[in-house]
Formats: C-alpha cells, structure tokens, sequence
C-alpha cells in the first residue's frame, strides 16, 4: 500500500474567512513580513518547520525554556531572529517564558513560547492568566510520553486534555494538532491567526514523532500567506475601556507604551479592567472568556472527513496516530469492513456538531491515541449513548501497529 | 524644632510659607502627618470623617513652612501643602513687628 | 491659637499625587498606617520630578498587598500572577524596548516565590526599575512567614517565632549582579524620592528595597505597636551607610537597619550587549528589534 503524499497546499482561503467574524471585525488579513518567510522548498523537521511558521506568522518575540523533544524550535529561532528583528530569551524556567510572552504580547508584538508536557504543567499559570487577560499568544507542546518526566525523548500525545483544562478555572482555549513537517509550518501560522482574532491562548499540539520527522516542507513567497495582524483600537485614550465589548466579540486592544494607560489583572475584573470582587462581575467576565470561543465554534472548528458516507465505523484520529491509521484503515476496509475518517486539525474547541451527526448514522468510533484514552471520552460525551467509543490506546514510546486499529475497527463493525 | 544656636542672617532669611490642605475623608487617622511636621503645625482633631476616623487638623495658623513632608509621608494621599502668599506676608509683619520695625 | 478645621471641601483633585493615581479608584485597601501609600507617592513624585514621559512608564505588581500598586498609578499597568513580575517586565521590555519598565511589588512576591526571576534578571542586567518593599511578612493572605522575616520574629505560620534565616536582600541583588542598589525606609521621604529620581534616570538592573511598616500582620503579630510605633522605630534605628559592603546590610529582628545607596554603576545592559554582540558577529545582517516594538503591521 503506497502512502499518500501529503503536500499541503495554502491557507485554506475558505476556512480563514470563516474566521472573521460577519461584523468585519476580527481584522483584516495582511501578506506576511517577507522578513520572515524563507520561500522555498525545504526539507525541514516538524520542529523547524514550526519555528519557520511562526517567522513567518509575524512571531518576533519568543522566550523559553529548553526540553526535549522540543528545542529544536526555539533552536532554529534563536538562529534566524537577528535577521529579522525578533528577539528571543532563553528564560531561566518555563513559568518565566510564559510570563515573559504575556507580557510581550501586551506591548502589541507577537509572542510564543515552545515546551513539552512537564514544561506545559508549569506554565499553566501564566496560561490562565493569558486567557483572563485575554492576551493572544502562541505556545507550542511538542508531546511526549508522559507522566512526569516520562519518556523525554520518545512519542506522546497524552497532554490532550490539559491543553483544555490544564490551568484552574473556566476559559476557553483553541488547539490544533499538525501531522507533518508541512502543516507545523501552515499551522502554526493558522494558531497566530486565531490567537489574534480570538484573543486567546492557542496551543499547537504537536508531538515527538511529527517535530522530529523530516520531510518536504513548502513555503510559500511572502505575498501569498496571510496574517492577521494585531488590530489596536481606534478610540482614543480617554475613551478607551480595556475591556469593553462594542458590539463585537473581544475587546479592542491598545498596546503598552501607546498611551492608553491602561489596566489589566488576572483578578476578577469589569470592563475598565479594573478588579471587582463580586458574583456579578465573575459571571460576566468569566461567561465571556469562555464563550467568545464556545460560541463561535463553528467558525474555528476544522477537520478532514474521508468515507464517512455510510460508513460503520468511523476512526476519529489526530497527529502522527492519524498517519499510522491510515494503514490499519486500510486493512480493516480490505477486509470488508465500511470505515470512515474524521481527521481532527482543530482539537479544541471538539468539532461536537459533527459527532452528534455521525453518531446517528454509524455503529461506533475508533479512537486511536498514544495516551489511555483522551480525546475518546469527548467522542463519548458527544456520541451520548447512539454510537459506541472504543479506544485504542497506546501509552506511549512509540506509534500503534496498525494491526491493532485494524482489529478494532473490525470488532466495531461487529 | 528647637535650635539651640541663633544663626547670624536671621534678619534676611525669608522663611517660605504655606496652608495646609486636608482631604478628610480620605485620611484614615494614621497620625504620621501630626508626628512628623517639623513646625508642630497639626493634631488630631476629634471630629470624624466618612469612614470614622479621625482626620488631622491645623493648630498653629501661619507656621506651615510649606515643606511637603506631610505631603510626601501620607500613605492615603490625604494632605499635602501649598505655598501661601497671604501666610507669608503675615508672617514677614510678624516678623518686623517683633524686630521692632515699623 | 485657632483650633477650627478649614472652612472649605479640599477636593481630592487638587492633591498633587493625582495626574499619577487612578482617582476613581480611591481610597486604597491598604491599611491605616500601612507604609505602601507613603512609597507611591514618593515614586510618583520622582516621576513627575524627572519630567519622563508617562506615557511610555509601565509598571507591573505581582500578588500581595504591594502587588495592588499596579492598580492604582495611572500608567500601563499590569497585575501579573504570585511572583512573575519581573519575567512579565522582561517581557514589555524585549517586546519594546523604548519603554521604561518598573516593577514594584513585595517581598514575599519578589524574593519569595520570584526569587528564581529576580536573582536571573539581575545576572542578565536587564533594564528595569525594580522597587521591594518590604514588610517582613506576606500581608494580605494574613501575615505568613516571608523569606525577608527576621529571625525569631512571629508569624501566623511561625506561631512560636522564625528560626530561618532570612535573606539580606541588597546583598542578594548586588552579588546577582545589579547595578544600582539601594535600600531606605518608609519614613525617609527626600532621600527615597531621591533615589528614585536617580534610579529612574539610570539603565541597568536597578533595585530599590524599602522598609514599610505593615501594621496589621507584622507589628500587631510582634506586638509591635502600629504602623506609627513602627516609623518611630525606624526614626531612631535606621543607620545611614552609603557604600557599605552589602554583607553587612542584614536585619535582625528589632535590629537596626542600615540604609543607604550600596552600589551605583554603570555596565551594559541585556539589550545593550545584545546588540553589541549581534553587529560584530552578524555585521549588516543583523536587524534590530526597533524600540516601538516587533513587526505589528496593518
């Protein structure tokens, strides 16, 4: 069975107008700062190509921390950034990095910050606090086997559910996981878009085997990506609330340094920004930071459906686990069984809708992971009952044998 | 202050002057303003703002040097001092009247 | 001798603290006699004294009494989590270097829980103000034992009295690298403001720890009195040693304390060997992040 190639093309044009909202107000897309982007056709590792999709994106300020698998980032960064005006600061740990790309993010520049499951539990304070704040940012997990120090160098991709609830508290995030060289490069730039437009923290869920596998990378001339760039208010200062809707679905931002004299709290806070300790004030600051991307998930939500037309069963797969499956789909299809794909790109927010609709028509899903069942209990919450959710999981160090998805593929069909 | 040495240009030095200027209801009776001025000028006064405490008031009319320190050393930014023409003048005659100038 | 109040309303608009405080926000929630009001409004003077333009001063807090500093001054300001001030400044300030950062917040969030941050930031030089003030005590979670509290000194989790040492914050500062530092007391008004104005108008790594009394928490738990018994204390213990070997600078519990500007020089900054470096390895190659900041474009 010959692999199919997996080149990406471009932005999907369509999808990123989805993600400007119909009041025209998620600001407007611009070409990339040729500075950044080095066109041409690479042979880069997913972590390179990372690296290479935030340059690209408009990212000039990263602080981190190293941890394998994912330094190889921050390492090609380090390397490129004087070129183009960026700086980055190797932190002294990884609370510090996401304190520093909060903080950066607020001074207008576009700010990231890379790690691996023990460095993403310590940083989710500051995750909580970029989300209160609502401050767009960008932080990369290359997983690995987990918990604790787990398996530094080898494959995981068991921080699924942290991504989403990691820091204490209500908010929302957004995730997407990429499953090659050349969607970490499209990708990462899509999470700066969304960062942008959505003011929230967006992770890019990569894994070992994806940031350390080389392949084809295509990138695009300059002129030809589109960023969203950070939309600043148009209010002057003396009208200016730091977070005051207007009829849209985030705030107008004003940088620091510009002026505005601004203030913002990780408290419990109104509309002045200002911190105000009371029920009132919680329900309304916090239904906010919550629903901003809840309510929009339609736009944000992304996935690549393949056979589901009638299909039995239907594997639900992200990351490196959708490549691998692809094998064991094969061979349960060869055998008779009648098995679609549901590719999730956009993890977080969970494309709900789709389950529930899918769930109707097929006797279960599959769900492949390398953790011990993560993403299947949110296929299992939205299946309700109407279609089964059979895990497939492998705990981590190295990718399933396809055998074993093919054999519970069949099993679901029965 | 009590100098214990009267300095020869006593007779040219012009001392400045100022009115003090009291926030009630922001003072939370914290008494630094009273223990600190160098011209003894406030105490606390018996009256109550808003909140109940008891804010300072001036006792010596005219002797505010205008020297900021209750100013800078209020923690509630509830006093502060400016300079006062009318004071200084009353003062300079005060001050000629008892050198025994006309 | 007249004794009446004045006769007219002071509105609290004619104070001249208020271009620098957020006036719909008073009255703060520190307490009566607590030192913190005292430091703002010396900080805020030295600013006004420097004439720097307001509107490129940011100032971060962390959590704790001090951390609501932040809230209160009228500049870009930013209330960031326990103990990563300094790394949110780094962060304003790599992200635009034009601005003038100030961190100002306490013990127990800087020296404590952001004792990692504070002594790397000082090893890199990186341009910030930096103002401690200490009272010995974390005040507003209810007076636990800080890394500044003094031997045997009482605490709500050391009921029987401290037996850990603390540290002597100038001497920590100083040995990670900072370039001006600097330690005074609440009640030393001129001179605090002095150093400030000196402070605000250096580059580097510049610290300044002050003494406030905490009224609530550190003096009511050591029987202490009240914030004025503290001032008075500090009146009649507080030594004057500029230059003093940073060694010697430590508290003890009722001790006195030694106060005074321990270091004053210049070395370049993070940024200043950043770019130094850069141009003589990358020559013409090398782009600078301009001071407004990274490529924001419309």
């Amino acid at each position: 069975m010959r692999p199919r190639p997996n080149i990406r093309r471009l932005r999907n044009a369509e999808w990123l107008d989805r993600l400007r909202p119909s009041s025209g107000e998620g600001g407007s897309q611009v070409r990339a700062d040729p500075a950044g982007v080095l066109t041409g056709i690479h042979y880069l590792d997913g972590d390179f190509a990372c690296g290479e999709g935030a340059m690209a994106a408009g990212c000039r300020f990263v602080a981190g921390y190293p941890i394998t698998p994912s330094t190889e980032v921050v390492e090609r960064i380090a390397r490129r950034f004087p070129r183009m005006g960026g700086i980055f600061i190797q932190m002294e740990d990884e609370m510090a990095s996401m304190a520093a790309v909060v903080g950066a993010s607020w001074t207008g520049t576009k700010s990231m910050t890379v790690t691996s499951g023990p460095g993403f539990s310590l940083m989710m304070e500051n995750i909580g606090l970029a989300a209160m704040m609502e401050t767009p940012c960008v932080v990369v997990n290359v997983q690995r086997g987990g918990p604790s120090t787990g398996l530094p160098t080898m494959v995981g991709q068991a921080d699924m559910m942290q991504a989403r609830w990691g820091s204490h508290g209500d908010y929302s995030i957004i995730a997407i996981s990429p499953r090659s060289p050349q969607e970490a490069f499209d990708f990462t730039i899509d999470a700066f878009n969304l960062s942008e437009v959505y003011r929230v923290p967006v992770f890019v869920m990569m894994d070992e085997c994806v940031g350390h596998m080389t392949e084809k990378v295509v990138i695009p001339p300059a002129d030809k990506i589109e960023v969203v760039p950070r939309k600043l208010t148009s209010k002057p200062p003396e009208e200016y609330l730091p977070y005051k809707l207007n009829g849209g679905f985030v705030p107008e931002f004003a940088r620091a340094g510009d002026g505005y004299k601004f203030h913002t709290t990780g408290l419990t806070h109104d509309e002045r920004g200002y911190p105000v300790m009371s029920a009132e004030c919680q329900e309304q600051c916090v239904r906010h930071i919550v629903e901003k991307v809840r309510l929009n998930a339609d736009k944000i939500v992304r996935f690549e459906e393949e056979h589901t037309k009638g299909a039995d069963v239907v594997a639900v797969t992200y990351g490196i686990t959708s490549r691998v499956a692809r094998m064991g789909i094969e061979l349960a299809r060869a055998a008779g069984v009648k098995v679609g794909v549901l590719r999730l790109i956009v993890v977080w927010p969970f494309p709900e809708k789709r389950i529930r609709q899918l769930a109707d028509k097929v006797k279960a899903f599959v769900v492949p992971e390398i953790n011990y069942g993560q993403m299947v209990l949110e296929v299992e919450r939205c299946a309700a009952g109407k279609a089964g959710a059979i895990p497939v999981p492998h705990l981590g160090g190295g990718v399933h044998d396809p055998n074993d998805i093919c054999k519970a593929i069949v099993e679901a069909a029965k | 202050m009590k100098y214990w040495r009267k300095p020869l240009d006593i007779d040219q030095v012009k001392v400045p002057r100022g009115e003090v200027r009291i926030i009630a209801d922001r003072c939370k009776g914290c008494a630094f303003c009273v223990e600190y001025c160098p011209k003894d000028v406030l105490a606390m006064s018996d009256k109550f703002n808003r909140k109940g405490y008891h804010p300072p008031m001036v006792v010596k009319t005219g002797e505010c040097v205008n020297c900021n320190l209750c100013e800078m050393i209020c923690p509630d930014f509830a006093i502060f001092s400016v300079e006062s023409v009318e004071n200084a003048a009353a003062a300079e005659h005060t001050a000629a009247a008892q050198r025994g100038v006309a | 001798m007249s004794t009446q109040l004045q006769e007219r309303e002071v509105m609290a608009e004619e104070h001249p603290i208020a271009p620098f405080i957020r006036m719909d926000r008073m009255p703060h929630i520190w307490c009566p006699t607590c030192g913190i009001g005292t430091v703002v409004k010396c900080y805020a003077t030295a600013l006004g004294e420097t004439g720097v333009d307001l509107n490129k001063v940011a100032i971060v807090s962390g959590i704790g009494c001090t951390g609501r500093v932040a809230g209160y001054m009228k500049l870009d300001g930013f209330h960031a989590t326990h103990g990563r001030a300094i790394p949110f400044a780094t962060g304003l300030k790599l992200g635009r270097p034009e601005l003038l950062v100030t961190v100002f917040s306490g013990d127990g969030d800087l020296a404590g829980i952001g004792g990692n941050h504070l002594i790397h930031t000082a090893r890199r030089n990186m341009d910030l103000l930096i103002i401690l003030v200490n009272n010995f005590i974390y005040g507003m979670t209810g007076g636990q034992n800080a890394a500044t509290t003094p031997l045997t000194a009482k605490s709500s989790t050391m009921p029987f009295g401290n037996f850990e040492r603390p540290f002597n914050l100038p001497h920590l500062a100083a040995s990670c690298g900072a370039t001006y530092v600097a330690r005074w007391t609440s009640l030393h008004i001129r001179r605090l403001t002095k150093a400030f104005k000196e402070a605000i108008q250096r580059k580097g790594f510049r610290f300044i720890e002050v003494i406030a009394p905490c009224s609530t928490l550190y003096a009511r738990l050591n029987k202490l009195g009240s914030g004025l018994d503290l001032m008075r204390f500090y009146h009649d213990n507080a030594e004057i040693r500029h230059h003093v070997d940073t060694r010697e600078a430590g508290i003890d519990f009722q001790s006195k304390i030694i106060c005074g500007k321990f270091l004053d020089e210049e070395r370049p900054t993070y940024l200043d060997m950043m770019h130094d470096h850069y141009k003589k390895i990358l020559g013409d190659k090398y782009v600078r992040m301009p001071p407004e900041g990274g490529w924001l474009h419309e």
